[in-house]
This record gives structure tokens, sequence and C-alpha cells, in this order.
């Protein structure tokens, strides 16, 4: 009961005229941005930061608007995935594989409305788990002390690059390379510079917003220009959208799909790690094992299409979770996220919960109402996403290189951030090429000081004594979790991409 | 061997991070970690890193032409130069030119590029500016 009252308090903050038309307008902007290619959630919240933050929004309606961005973004990925075959961001690849058939056999119109209705079962659900389960953890979070939040500092690291991931090496350097970049600046508890070199503008450390922006929007605009890749996907590709309202026994065939894989895929986005990629791939496999008798998974089966899709937007709500409750995020956009409230000075955790509910409760009420704005918005204006699809890049990706600049620029107003984030897109695109993941590096700057402060914490506290780190049998379980979530992958890690590739090239096969 | 290379310029990086870490003045008044320790540990994790890197290394990305890296570089340069122009020439002309810039060498036009850029500047302009009122850089013409 307590739970409901706050939530009713929470609609009371998120249900002002205001706020409203700013989850409107990220909705909108966040399906634009996850339905052209190359522009996925991490890149669109991070383009709008700057925006929310110039704009003098206060912390709830800037949460509400980029949080309906993200939302919008996952719902926003799978146009692409269905009608051009290419997914809009790494999660809408499994709707790829049942989405693009159906809508070469005409049933695109279909296909849209399905896994928008998909998207939303799984949203909602995941938001409700969210309600259900942060209260949880942060009841657990609160017996941590430094030493814990050392450890669990770690294990977010250890466990970033995920089930999936091929090379641990490079995550470790990402990661180190981001908390390196975060010591820049006046230490805080000794208030001697560290790794300025005598440059002023170094002082105050770098930004992250400066970071983020420069290494995942402008090393798309590099990526874009070493290939030269100038016009639309759509393009010359004619795009027949077909019946666009499913028919109720088709609904009703998806729905124990879409209520399995939303639980799925919400356990995938809580898990560290895991994040909504592999949420919608395990939610497709489970499907494929359970329902599949014909053998119609793959050549434009709808419950292939609602099982990705209702578990990766599951996963996105589950990620929120972790990021919220603990302050450590699972996933690339939740760490983008993350910068959105450090940078309006909240730090999440479980304090927040305590001294700031009305953040926390007006957030998820946003979540909600984006959700239902979501689909209500997603069903009839599939046309008008449809047609964004026919910008080509050689327009857009100037465009989105000049508002990273305007944003950066409104928030300092100094060429030195400008020149810092153009160093930063250089260093994404090496990155990139060389295969290093980027989020890594972003939560490096992000968590940085608070890692070490906690660390230097919890030493101090033990008059000096290191083992302290290792002391209680809660922070020895976390660091038993980061070592096992670390060396798993290097040993599973090669066997599930390489099954996701086969999944994806079997199809490949089918469809051509 | 990209990944050599890599491993090599990580492990100087991780040399390089833990010599300046190692040259912080420490002050006087310090708690029992100091501001050198945490840097330390970040810099054995870099060198870590570098090392398995060089010795266990990926397939070989697949690299750009030449030409390609100088287009990169170029488009690069032109944001330098823009970073640096845009308190003294203003956002608007500043952003056209960029915007130009970047399209053309996308595969626009060249009159096509001129008329896009213009038109990204005062979009950019006319929303940011005039509509959200975020404060942009003004040249000696104003805007």
């Amino acid at each position: 009961m307590d739970t409901l009252s706050s939530l009713a308090d929470g609609f009371v903050i998120a249900l002002t005229w205001q706020n409203l038309l700013l989850a409107l307008l990220g909705c909108f902007l966040g399906t634009i941005m996850g339905a052209l290619p190359g522009l996925g959630p991490s890149n669109g919240v991070a383009i709008l930061i700057p925006l929310a933050f110039t704009l003098g929004l206060g912390a709830t309606p800037s949460l509400i608007l980029l949080t309906s961005v993200y939302y919008g973004a996952m719902y926003g990925g799978r146009i692409s995935s269905i009608l051009l075959n290419i997914p809009g961001d790494e999660p809408a690849m499994m709707t790829c594989l049942d989405g693009y058939p159906m809508a070469q056999k005409g049933r695109a119109g279909e296909a849209l409305s399905l896994s928008g209705i998909a998207s939303f079962v799984g949203a909602f659900l995941a938001t409700w788990g969210l309600i259900l389960l942060a209260p949880q953890l942060v009841k657990i979070a609160l017996l941590f002390g430094p030493a814990e939040y050392f450890a669990l500092f770690t294990l977010a690291f250890a466990t970033l690059g995920g089930v999936a991931s091929t090379n641990q090496a490079k995550t470790a350097f990402a990661a180190a390379l981001g908390l390196g970049l975060a010591m820049v600046g006046v230490d805080t508890q000794t208030g001697v510079p560290r790794f300025t070199y005598g440059e002023v503008h170094l002082y105050d450390g770098i930004d992250f917003l400066v970071a983020i922006v420069g290494l995942f929007a402008l090393s798309e605009v590099f990526i874009f220009l070493e290939h030269r890749h100038g016009s639309a996907d759509a393009e010359g590709k004619k795009i027949e959208i077909g019946r666009l309202v499913p028919s109720f026994a088709l609904l009703k065939q998806c729905t124990p799909t879409m209520l399995r894989t939303s639980v799925l895929g919400f356990l995938a986005g809580v898990l560290p790690g895991a994040g909504a990629s592999l949420g919608s791939f395990i939610s497709y496999s489970m499907e494929k094992k359970l329902v599949d008798k014909e053998g119609t998974f793959g050549t434009g089966d709808p419950r292939g299409v609602a099982a990705p899709e209702a578990g990766n937007n599951a996963a996105a709500g589950g990620a929120l979770v972790p990021m919220l409750a603990l302050g450590v995020p699972g996933s690339g956009t939740t760490a983008v996220l993350l910068a959105v409230l450090l940078s309006l000075n909240i730090t999440p955790g479980p304090l927040l919960f305590a001294q700031q509910p009305d953040v926390v409760w007006g957030l998820i009420a946003a979540l909600f109402i984006a959700n239902f704005m979501l689909l209500a918005m997603n069903i009839p204006m599939i046309g008008l996403f449809t047609r964004v699809l026919m910008v080509p890049p050689r327009i857009l990706m100037p465009i989105v290189a000049m508002v990273s600049f305007v944003g950066i620029y409104g928030i300092s107003g100094s060429s030195f951030d400008l020149l810092v984030m153009i160093g930063f897109g250089v260093m994404g695109w090496v990155l990139r090429k060389l295969d290093v993941p980027l989020v890594p590096v972003i939560l490096g700057t992000l968590l940085g000081n608070a890692m070490e402060s906690n660390m230097r914490r919890a030493i101090t506290i033990d008059n000096g004594n290191w083992l302290t780190l290792i002391d209680s049998p809660l922070s020895i379980a976390l660091w038993s979790l980061a070592v096992i979530g670390f060396v798993l992958p290097m040993v599973f890690g090669k066997i599930l991409k390489g099954r996701m590739k086969m999944a994806k090239e079997e199809e490949g096969a089918v469809s051509d | 061997m990209s990944d050599r290379i890599f491993g090599v310029v990580g492990l100087l990086l991780a040399i390089g991070y833990a010599w300046s870490a190692l040259i912080i003045q420490e002050s006087f008044l310090s708690d029992a970690v100091g501001p050198k320790a945490f840097p330390l540990i970040i810099a054995g994790v870099l060198a870590l890193a570098s090392i398995a890197i060089f010795l266990k290394p990926d397939a070989e990305p697949h690299w750009p032409q030449l030409g390609r890296l100088l287009e990169i570089a170029a488009a690069c340069a032109v944001m330098i130069v823009y970073a640096l122009a845009l308190p003294e020439i203003g956002f608007v002309i500043a952003t056209a030119v960029a915007a130009s810039y970047l399209t053309w060498r996308l595969g626009t036009t060249p009159l096509g590029s001129l008329a896009t850029g213009a038109l990204t500047s005062l979009g950019i302009y006319a929303v940011f500016h005039l509509v959200l009122g975020l404060s942009l850089a003004r040249g000696p013409l104003g805007f």
C-alpha cells in the first residue's frame, strides 16, 4: 500500500502540462532516434542531455524528458529492423529475424503494430517490476559500507563487458581508461591537482558530458565519413505497410509469448552485464524452443516478432533497477542516464529513495506515461516514422555533429571543451575500430571519483589497513561475483556470440 | 598487428600515467591513502590489459584506405577550426560553413551542400536560440 500511495504522489508530480509535453516530445524524438540506423538509445540520450541541462529544466522534468527518449528509442529500434532488415540499434537485431520476412509477405503494418504492442507489454510489466524490486534492493543497499561500495563498483566494471563479450582484456582496458580520465583534476580530499599538466581548464576535471557526446555522437559521424555512407538505406526500396491493426486472434496467439518473454527480459535487464541485447536474444531463443513446433520461426512468425521486442523493452526497464537503487548502471544507456542524474546533482542509490522520493516516483510515473504515449503514438503515426528512414545520413550526420557542438557549447561556453570533445570523438573512432567497448570508458569517467573516495574512506576508517576492503562477508561475496563475472565470458563469450551470429546468418540464407 | 601496436601504445600510456601519478605533489594534510594510490592501481590494470592485448591479439580490424583516413583527419581539422572560430565569427556563419563541409564530404552536390549547410545552421538557430532560448555564440554581427 505504501508503494501505491508513493506511486500516486509520483503521478501528481508527473501530471503537469509541462511534464506531459516533455514526455510527448521525448517519446517522439526517441522513436525517431531509435529508428534511424546509427543513432541508438545511448546516442539519442547523450545528444539531448546538454539540451535538457541548458534549458534550465528542473531535475524531475529533465528526467522525464530523457527517460521518455530512452523508452522511445527502444520502441523505435524495431522499425528499421522490420522494414529494411537493418537493426536501428543492437537489441533490435533479433527482431529482424521474423520481422523482415513478415514485411516481405506484405504484413509490415501488422508486424509494426504487433511489435509496438509487445514493446508496450514488456515495458509496462518491467516498470511494475521496477516498483516492486527497487525498494527491496534499497534495503540490501543500506547494509553497504564504503568497502562494500568499492567492491560493488568493481563488480559493475567486471561484468560490464557482458556475457557476450569476446575480449575481456579490451573491456578492462576501456574501464581503466575511463577511470584514469576521471582522476584528472583537483583531488577532492587533499586539494592537490592531478594530471592537469598546468592547464587551468583541467582543474575541475573532464566533464563527462563532453566525453559522452564526443565518444558516442562524434565518433558515429566519423564512421559515416569513413564509409562515405551518405545515402539512406531506404532509398529506392518501396515500403508496403499493409493493414495496421493486428487481428484479435493474432494478439491472443501472441499473449503468452509476450508475458513469458517480458519476465525473462526483465530478469536479464536487472542482472549486471546482461542488458537489452541479451534480453531479446534469450527471449527469442526460449520462445523458439517452447512454441515453435511447426518450424515457422524465422519465416515471419508473429510470435517471433513479439518475443524479442517484449524481451528487449522489459530489459530496458529492468536495467533501471540497479541504476536507481544502487547507483550502478548495468548497460550503456543506463550509464548515460546516470550521467544525467549526476549532472543534475542527484546521486542515485539508497539515499535517493529516502531523501528525494519525489524524483524517484515522479520518474516511475513518467515511465508509465511515456509507455502509454508511445503505444498511442506508434500505431497511428507509424507512417510518419517510416518516412524518417528516408532522411539520408549525408544530411542527418552534419546535424548530429552540429547539435552536439551546440549542446556542449551551451553548457560551458568555452572552445576548450569543444576541442576536448573532438579529441574524444577521434578516440572513440579508433577504439571502435579496435573493437574496444566504449561503455566502460563512460562508466569509468562517471564512477571513477566515487569509486576512489569509497576506497579511501574505507581504508582511512580502518587506519590505513588495506585488508579492510575484503573484510566483511558481503564484500567477499561481491568480490567473488566480480571475479566469476569477469572470468566466465572468457569461457562462454565466444560460444554465445557465435550463436547470435549464426541465428542471424541462418536467417539471411532463408530470406535472400 | 594492429592489436600488438595497440598493446604497446597502451603499455606506454600506462607507464606515462604511473609516472604522472608518482610526481603528484602531496599535500601536508593527507588521508591514509593519499592521492597517488588509486591512479597507480589504474595504471597497473591498464598495463596488464595492454600486455594481454599484446599477447593475444584479435583478428585484424578493417582499416580504411589512406584517402578515407585523410577524409577523417580533414573533418577533424574543420571541427577544430570551427571550435576556435565559433566565438569570433558567431554561431550562424561558423555552423553554416562547417555543416556545408560535412554534408559535401558525405556526398551532397556542392550547391546542394551550401543550401543544406545554411538551412541546418538557421534551423538549429531557430529551434535552439529563438524557441528554446539557449545562448549560442555571438559574433560581431550579433548572431
